[in-house]
């Protein structure tokens, strides 16, 4: 599963007290285990069930999904920065599995 | 933050789809959820009371050409300070196999209480936002979204 890969897109820099806009991607299948391969063998169940952010060490903000969301779970989100920082973004599989991004901002 | 188009109420299409569908599903294993499957979650998450409906601003297809990959945004007004905030926002399908898309748990230190991703339509279907206040309020939004080529395989 080497090809599961989070991707982030968070501003480097930012004044304080502007909102940013923080894109999320996950590269991956969400197989909602209703599909079938090209040989008719159901595709078991394997999503990511939950993505949460933490600034500095609190939570600001979480998803839970569902198989209904795409594969590659692509999530945007804003954020009103007042300090610089760290984003700590975690994704988990239905399996246990983690995965995990940090992003650095400076705030000015 | 965009904000998308407000969406105006309409059921009739999802209804009128129902309507067809409705013998082929009752007879059968039921493969999609239904309208009344929705409520029943709303009815579960509001403990009863439901959600009135709210002028959020929902930015959604009102064709999706492709159901694997349907981009839906919300953006709700809240002053969300800690005292007048947005705790949760749900998002609820009434066509796909389960009703349930994603739940959002938002915080006051988001300053604005947005959030946009991508969902899977099975069909032509009523896609709702529900949101949960930090003072026991609900309100709700909801669109139609027609679906040319389905998004849950099989």
């Amino acid at each position: 599963m080497s090809s599961i890969k989070p991707r982030g897109k968070v501003p480097k820099e930012a004044s304080a007290g502007e909102v940013i806009e923080i894109k999320t991607l996950l590269r991956h299948p969400m197989h909602s285990g209703r599909v079938k391969d090209a040989e008719g063998n159901n595709i078991p169940k394997n999503i990511i069930e939950s993505f949460s952010v933490n600034f500095n060490g609190s939570r600001i903000f979480s998803v839970n999904l569902e198989p209904s969301i795409s594969s590659n779970p692509y999530i945007v989100f804003p954020f009103k920065v007042s300090v610089s920082g760290t984003f700590d973004f975690l994704w988990v599989e239905d399996t246990g599995q983690e995965y995990k991004m940090t992003k650095k901002i400076t705030v000015s | 933050m965009k904000k998308g188009r407000s969406i105006e109420i309409n059921r009739r299409s999802a209804l009128a789809l129902l309507g067809a569908f409705g013998l082929s599903v009752a007879s059968n294993r039921p493969l999609f959820a239904s309208p009344e499957d929705v409520e029943a979650i709303i009815s579960d998450i509001t403990s009863g009371a439901g959600a009135p409906m709210s002028d959020f601003y929902l930015d959604l297809p009102e064709i999706a050409e492709n159901g694997n990959q349907v981009k839906v945004a919300f953006e709700i007004d809240s002053p969300m300070t800690n005292e007048d905030h947005v705790t949760e926002v749900y998002i609820l399908a009434d066509g796909n196999p389960a009703p349930s898309v994603a739940k959002f748990t938002f915080s006051p230190e988001m300053g604005v209480c947005a959030a946009t991703t991508r969902m899977r339509l099975a069909k032509t279907q009523d896609v709702y936002v529900l949101a949960a206040f930090n003072d026991g309020r609900f309100g709700m939004a909801q669109s139609t979204v027609k679906v040319t080529i389905g998004g849950c395989g099989g």
